[in-house]
């Protein structure tokens, strides 16, 4: 087992290696510079800018440069922000979409589940048509839609709930203040909630019809200790591999809710940064986010093992 | 001897029912299926036909009617615009005809960026199937890299790179798109190529090429179809996710996702503005998931 993890780490090594080079020479494919403003700068400084910032060397040499310094975790200063390095603004903005990305997919996962397995329950019946349709429905309406109609209902109008009239804040990330996160959460775990639902119900219908299951009705187990006790394990199977990609999802899907409620997560640098040209600023985000996605198939690997015991990594 | 003949004759005469038959009788009975494929169809055809159906262009801006409701619209407006039945955008536009070249582009996006998908994905996914072995191995851990980078940010990078060109948009979506046709396709191939007609053919000295697009590709199509009704309301929906972070289509042009996003601003004074262009998106990837779904039942009963 940990000779496979260990392997499985190294093995991200290349990964990582072939998106840092795919990145960086994408990025300088881009016509234009860092430095290249409405007003021009003159030319000596301009040079000495570059010069600086090794802008003036060869770019197979630059490259070189760049991958020395990330080997010891230099992720280089921001061409744009001033004063900045990648990793400070890395530093403070990834808390803010860490916590947005992780809260979504733990409520996509809950809810996804909870919706799922009902509908299994009821297979054919109208709460399973209903949650389906919904689900449907979920995976069809895209997040800039969802934000803005969630945003007027609850924020602009606001709800009266026992009497009392209150609206959530529209947006603005108020140090990660829960009635802030609401929204956004929310928009952001609704396609991964329908997704996940619709996988929960598939495998929980394949499960439910297996002999074992079978055994347990007919010992007279109650339902919850049948599907809790006994069939979630299974049936949470192809949820688990399932990780990696809802983790790229929500966190593609955090570009765009980070733009509608103006939150200062990275999400909002890398495009931004796309635009500006800012060659370090963009490979930090990409980096980051593909160690991420790269560390929690990882992890969904090492559960499946825990799960399934038929697996044996080796 | 005789009844013997006249047996077989009666066997010969049972009409035998393919596959590919079945398949499609179980379409036919799937309502959801063919009303989304009508639903489709209806829609692709008001896009072809957009410039005839209304008196306006897609570009025709008139300032005297500058978000203005549709005259049926039930709920206060500031103003009305007559002859303008969805109402008109934020400079005065005519929004029917501009959410029906939308989908033009939508539409456009979603198969020509799943076509490039598909030739790549099938293509790599019956060499690797068919190479097997160390070739196979190779090829499918570059899908496995891939497979993990943050694509959308890819495509976001290409965007950039080549000015939100509009022809690059279709490929950059459908570049990034075919990892998993190939893995589809490959699997597919590994089951198939164990098969006792493709030893036929390579005992009779077919070429490894014509095999694979002779003999593996007609053979991978079921799945593939399946997989390709899914893979365009995916493209639509990315396609419109850049158009909101402004990398997609250029004005004066439009699709639907420009248009969602326009209308999200103006949502509280224009309603009307969001309302259409997100109901025929949703709508029509509503009908692409009925018709993935019906077409899924229909190749590959044992799911059900």
């Amino acid at each position: 087992m940990m000779a496979y993890a260990l392997r499985r780490l190294l093995g991200a090594i290349p990964t990582l290696f072939v998106i840092v080079t795919l990145a960086f020479f994408m990025m300088r494919a881009a016509p234009g510079g860092p430095f290249d403003s409405e007003r021009r700068l003159p030319p000596e400084v301009e040079r000495n800018v570059k010069a600086a910032y090794n802008l003036d060397k060869p770019l197979a040499q630059q490259y070189l440069i760049y991958l020395g310094k990330l080997a010891h975790g230099d992720l280089g200063p921001s061409y744009k922000n001033k004063d900045f390095t990648v990793a400070q603004l890395i530093g403070t903005g990834l808390p803010v979409s860490a916590r947005l990305g992780l809260s979504a997919m733990a409520l996509a996962l809950l809810l996804g589940t909870f919706l799922g397995v009902n509908a299994a329950l009821k297979q054919n019946r109208w709460q399973d048509y209903s949650v389906m349709g919904t689900a449907m429905l979920g995976i069809t309406i895209p997040t800039f839609v969802t934000a803005p109609i969630l945003t007027l209902i609850f924020g602009i109008y606001g709800i009266s709930l026992f009497g009392h009239e209150f609206s959530l804040p529209v947006g603005g990330w108020n140090g990660g203040a829960l009635a802030n996160m609401v929204l956004p959460v929310t928009v952001l775990a609704l396609p991964q909630t329908a997704i996940v639902a619709r996988l929960m119900r598939g495998s929980m219908v394949e499960v439910l019809r297996a002999n074992y299951i079978r055994t347990a009705r007919a010992k007279g187990l109650s339902v919850p200790h049948i599907v809790l006790g006994h069939a979630l394990r299974a049936a949470a199977l192809p949820l688990v591999s399932y990780l990696g990609p809802a983790l790229a999802a929500i966190l593609t899907g955090s570009l765009v809710v980070e733009q509608i409620f103006g939150l200062p997560g990275i999400g909002r640098y890398f495009v931004q940064g796309a635009l500006n040209r800012d060659y370090t600023l963009v490979m930090g985000v990409v980096i980051c986010y593909a160690a991420l996605i790269i560390l929690l198939n990882f992890v969904a690997d090492i559960l499946i093992a825990f799960l399934d015991p038929r697996i044996r990594l080796s | 001897m005789i009844a013997t003949g006249q047996t077989l004759k009666a066997v010969e005469e049972v009409k035998g029912r393919s596959l590919w038959v079945d398949a499609r009788r179980r379409l036919f009975q799937n309502r959801a299926a063919m009303t989304s494929i009508v639903i489709l169809a209806l829609i692709a055809l008001l896009a072809l036909l957009a410039p005839l159906l209304s008196p306006f262009a897609y570009d025709e801006v008139n300032y005297d009617i500058i978000a203005c409701a549709p005259n049926w619209w039930p709920a206060e407006a500031s103003c009305r615009a007559a002859g303008h039945i969805f109402g008109t955008d934020a400079v005065g536009r005519d929004l029917f005809v501009r959410v029906l070249f939308g989908a033009r582009v939508s539409l456009a996006v979603g198969l020509v960026a799943t076509l490039v998908s598909l030739v790549i994905g099938v293509m790599y996914g019956a060499t690797a199937g068919y190479l097997g072995g160390r070739a196979d191995t190779l090829m499918m851990r570059l899908v496995d890299v891939l497979y993990s980078l943050p694509f959308v940010f890819f495509v976001i990078i290409l965007m950039v790179i080549f000015d939100r060109n509009f022809i690059l948009l279709f490929v950059a979506i459908g570049a990034v798109e075919w990892l998993t046709m190939a893995r589809i396709v490959r699997g597919q191939t590994l089951s198939i190529k164990q098969k006792e007609f493709i030893e036929a053919a390579r005992a009779g000295g077919v070429s490894p090429l014509a095999i694979i697009t002779r003999h593996i590709i007609p053979n991978v199509v079921g799945p593939v179809m399946v997989y390709v009704t899914l893979t365009v309301p995916g493209v639509i929906l990315t396609e419109s996710f850049l158009s909101f972070l402004g990398l997609g289509i250029q004005e004066p042009l439009t699709s639907w996702g420009v248009l969602i996003s326009d209308g999200a601003d103006q949502m509280e004074t224009a309603p009307w503005m969001l309302l259409f262009p997100a109901s025929f998106m949703a709508v029509t990837l509503f009908c692409f998931n009925f018709v993935g779904d019906g077409l899924r039942d229909a190749l590959d009963p044992k799911d059900r």
